[in-house]
């Protein structure tokens, strides 16, 4: 892969970009999660920033307990509780989803930064990418 | 601008495809560049070369076929979501290529704009 002789390059500064994925759908309803959490993965191997903000029913990607033996797919949801490791180190969650959703910050299985509507949409106008999953 | 483009969902099935491509046309018609598509999950359907769609419909692996190589846009589908769908190199448009996920980086590093389309 092509990519992955760019991981060893020395990125200036100018190269250098904000990237954030937004979560915004339940885990299993569709490839979306997961797809975007893959990105991720990838991505943290090139010295961007990275941030994650859960909305809507992004917020479920993070609930504890998940149990997916009954649906014959495999639970990705511990995958998010280890980005800190790969230099994904902002992770958020919108507080008017959780609200919502009736869940609490210790409902998820990470430690997240719970922000409101206001702070989030000037949390979003300072990115250069923002990648809808 | 350089808009980067990255598409999701499937042919035929979700209107995001189309919407991708009648961007990218109408992008280049305004004397914008497109530095890159990117097709990943399902988005990698749209370069295949299994459809063979009726003729009084939109062929849409055909017309992006056409698209690349009239502007030299590089078109990337994602290895790891092709081979969950039996796509190879044999049965790819001509002018897309299948890579990893590095390259959906680098398309977000080397755009002006990164242009999802999806659901």
């Amino acid at each position: 892969m092509a990519g992955e002789d760019l991981n060893e390059e020395e990125r200036s500064e100018e190269d250098k970009k904000k990237f954030l994925f937004l979560m915004r759908k339940a885990p299993y309803g569709s490839i979306y999660p997961q797809g975007g959490l893959e990105v991720i993965l990838i991505m943290a191997a090139y010295d961007q920033t990275i941030s994650v903000l859960f909305a809507d029913d992004g917020v479920f990607c993070l609930k504890k307990g998940q149990e997916t033996a009954g649906i014959h797919v495999k639970d990705f949801s511990s995958a998010f509780k280890v980005l800190e490791s790969y230099g994904v180190e902002h992770l958020y969650v919108d507080k008017t989803s959780l609200e919502e959703r009736g869940m609490k910050p210790e409902d998820l299985l990470t430690g997240v930064e719970v922000v409101s509507s206001d702070e989030m949409s000037g949390f979003l106008s300072g990115q250069d990418v923002i990648l809808p999953f | 601008m350089k808009f980067g483009i990255l598409i999701l969902e499937g042919p035929y099935q979700h209107q995001a495809g189309d919407s991708a491509y009648n961007f990218a046309e109408a992008a280049v018609a305004k004397g914008h560049a497109i530095s890159g598509l990117f097709f990943y999950c399902d988005g990698v359907q749209n370069a295949t070369t299994y459809m063979t769609p009726p003729q009084d419909d939109r062929h849409i692996s055909k017309r992006w076929a056409e698209f690349i190589a009239k502007h030299g846009v590089d078109a990337v589908v994602c290895i790891a979501a092709s081979k969950k769908r039996g796509i190879t190199d044999a049965n790819l448009i001509k002018g897309a290529r299948i890579a990893g996920l590095g390259q959906l980086t680098e398309l977000g590093i080397e755009s002006d704009r990164l242009i999802a389309f999806g659901d």
